[in-house]
């Protein structure tokens, strides 16, 4: 028997999300800054719009939802899954009153794109964009990929369990340090050290390319905050293409490689223990894809000549790679290239390398290395058992932080979500080939979206039709919050309706 | 007989050789206009194998910064549907006075060059390394103008956000 949510229920998962919200409305307070400081007039309207409404919306609900008590597993998680939806209607709508955006869809698509990390982008005339909007969009991006809840939690949520539980929501399960809050801080401490290191050399890389100052100290922050949290969009429409430079490539893909790794392996590292990023079960996963898939995408450009020279091949084959497999985005080549010079096996590495990801507890999308390497162990120590005598005792271990031994428990999760990613590949890939799209493509397309990377070989565009960009906003969506959520909420929905006093 | 059949000749052949000189002129002509007609983005990025080494004439605005690089510089110029990388030398740069940006409108410039679709000198890019450059509209700054509907909405929103923190101030008190 269902039973229907009490009201009790929605009145914690208001307040808290009334909270979240207002940490979203002065986060629109930091693109304010930015245009002022540029001179900028309309658009810090447009942040103050976006602010005020946020603010109204987040104290409404806080006043009417007041509880003390804290959230339980099922309150959190649909916390976790609103915040994000609430934020892309949100912070969509600086964006619309732009008029960047064809329609607010279009401004929402982006939005969550942002928040995503995804990076797909339906801007118009993105090269006479504000500064004000163009860090908006950047800082959603790192907003998104830090974890919009981890940022509330750091700042504005009391109460250990609760914000655990919506920690957990947002497809972070690992705790690095004992308390769920200082885990948060950490994060936000590694991230803003980076932030500093890295915006530093891309300033200093992109002034000695020929860029102004103050514009290459706001490309050298967009791109890294971009980088790190693996998200994908660019200052410039033409992404990473604009800066015509091979060492702003080469930091970028120190940034996006950072970025793809375990903050717990971070904090190990930060720590001395630096033998563990060749032990980590994520990182030799990591490595081993990365050598596979670059021999295919290297194949498949060799079989039909895209780049006369090796090291041509290597620049543009192995940057794309890392891009998609760290779940980036950035392009050093134009979409429509993918479908018009890329080879089909090219094409199929650069979508299982986008398939697969980063790792846990980063700021990459997509199934994940631990995950692989689990299902890698589970499936050779089941070849073990059938090819070994009966009374053999086989043991599969794998090294992540500590040994742990491959269990039937941690081989399932592993292999549902694996599943799970999957299937949502699939179901933007049938949207996709029903609105006339081959299936390569429609499958590239899909996969970019659900693993939240944001390379497009062509099919993302404003005129693309709403029911393709509903799809992948919620492909966006899904995959960023690995499903656990997402169910939540839909058994609550269905609970609410459905359900007995 | 002969004498008339001869000078005949010689007129036909005159003809022949102005027919075929006037042909030439047309098709030099028609080649011609064909290279100084502009190539869109799209159709240079979609069938870029076809125009691979040529010359081709690319028209759009001058966005963003002029990267100057040695004795050269990079410029991006868009045409409304991509942008794409050019490289000049820096006194070609220089003819250059606005790009595109949110305060400014870029020089719209016609760019005359050789298309790369896998550059050798510059790691693959898809450019164009300019030979010549026509300003066809120079730039402007974009003077803002105040938008007083958002202004409006500024401040009525503002007072719902006071009476709603003031209401929220007072139940809790």
């Amino acid at each position: 028997m269902i039973l229907r949510p009490r009201l009790e229920d929605v009145k914690a998962i208001g307040y808290y999300l009334g909270r979240i919200i207002l940490a979203l409305g002065l986060a629109m307070l930091v693109p304010i800054i930015i245009g002022m400081s540029a001179g900028e007039i309309n658009p810090i309207f447009d942040f103050l719009i976006g602010a005020e409404i946020s603010l109204v919306f987040g104290l409404i609900l806080i006043k009417l939802c007041f509880v003390e008590k804290d959230l339980s597993w099922m309150q959190g998680m649909i916390v976790v899954s609103l915040s994000w939806l609430v934020a892309m209607l949100l912070g969509a709508i600086p964006l619309y009153l732009s008029g960047h955006w064809k329609s607010y869809l279009d401004a929402c698509f982006d939005s969550m794109s942002g928040f995503a990390t995804t990076g797909l982008v339906l801007a118009q005339d993105l090269d006479h964009l504000s500064y004000a909007h163009n860090f908006w969009r950047h800082l959603i991006m790192f907003l998104g990929g830090q974890g919009i809840v981890i940022v509330a939690i750091s700042f504005f949520v009391r109460g250990a369990s609760g914000a655990f539980r919506m920690y957990v929501g947002e497809a972070r399960d690992e705790r690095i340090l004992p308390n769920v809050i200082s885990t948060s801080r950490f994060i936000w401490l590694v991230s803003a050290v980076y932030f500093v290191l890295g915006t530093l050399s891309l300033s200093i890389v992109a002034m000695l390319n020929g860029i102004k100052p103050f514009n290459a100290l706001f490309h050298g922050a967009c791109i890294f905050m971009t980088a790190f949290d693996t998200g994908g969009f660019s200052p410039q429409s033409q992404s990473i293409l604009y800066y015509h430079s091979l060492p702003f490539e080469i930091v970028t893909i120190v940034i996006m490689i950072l970025g793809a790794l375990n903050f717990r392996l971070h904090y190990h590292l930060w720590a001395g223990n630096r033998r563990e990023i060749f032990k980590n079960i994520e990182t030799r996963t990591f490595f081993a894809t990365v050598l596979i898939i670059f021999g295919v995408v290297a194949f498949g450009l060799m079989q039909v000549g895209s780049y006369p020279k090796a090291a041509l091949l290597f620049r543009k084959g192995f940057y794309q790679l890392i891009s998609g497999h760290s779940g980036t985005g950035f392009m050093t080549i134009y979409a429509a290239q993918f479908a018009n010079e890329w080879s089909q096996i090219a094409l199929v590495g650069m979508i299982c390398a986008m398939a697969l990801g980063g790792a846990v507890c980063s700021t990459t999308g997509a199934i994940k290395m631990l995950r692989i390497g689990i299902v890698f162990k589970a499936l050779k120590e089941d070849l073990k058992r059938i090819i070994m005598p009966e009374r053999a005792v086989i043991i599969e271990k794998f090294h992540h932080i500590k040994e742990t031994f491959v269990e039937d428990k941690i081989a399932r999760s592993a292999l549902l979500i694996t599943l799970a990613y999957l299937g949502l590949y699939f179901l933007g890939t049938i949207v996709g080939m029903l609105f006339g799209h081959s299936f390569a493509n429609a499958l590239f397309e899909s996969t970019s979206a659900a693993a939240n990377v944001g390379l497009s070989c062509g099919i993302t565009g404003v005129n693309m039709p709403a029911a393709l960009k509903f799809t992948y906003i919620f492909q966006m969506w899904a995959g960023r919050l690995e499903f656990m959520s997402v169910f939540v909420l839909i058994g609550f929905i269905v609970a609410a309706i459905k359900g007995k006093k | 007989m002969m004498m008339r059949s001869q000078v005949t000749c010689h007129t036909s052949q005159v003809k022949v050789k102005g027919l075929v000189l006037f042909l030439t002129c047309v098709l030099c002509l028609a080649t011609g206009d064909l290279f100084a007609q502009s190539i869109s983005s799209l159709e240079l990025i979609n069938n870029a194998k076809l125009y691979e080494g040529k010359v081709v004439t690319f028209e759009g605005e001058a966005i963003g910064d002029v990267m100057a690089r040695g004795e050269y510089a990079w410029l991006n110029v868009n045409d409304g549907q991509n942008a794409i990388g050019i490289w000049m030398g820096k006194e070609l740069a220089g003819e250059v006075s606005f790009t595109g940006s949110y305060k400014s409108r870029g020089d719209w410039l016609e760019i005359t060059g050789i298309f790369n679709r896998a550059c050798l000198e510059h790691g693959g890019d898809l450019d164009i390394h300019a030979q010549a450059i026509r300003k066809v509209r120079p730039g402007r700054d974009v003077v803002e103008k105040l938008n007083t509907g958002k202004r409006n909405m500024v401040f009525i929103l503002l007072g719902v956000l006071c009476a709603v923190w003031i209401l929220k101030r007072l139940k809790l008190k």
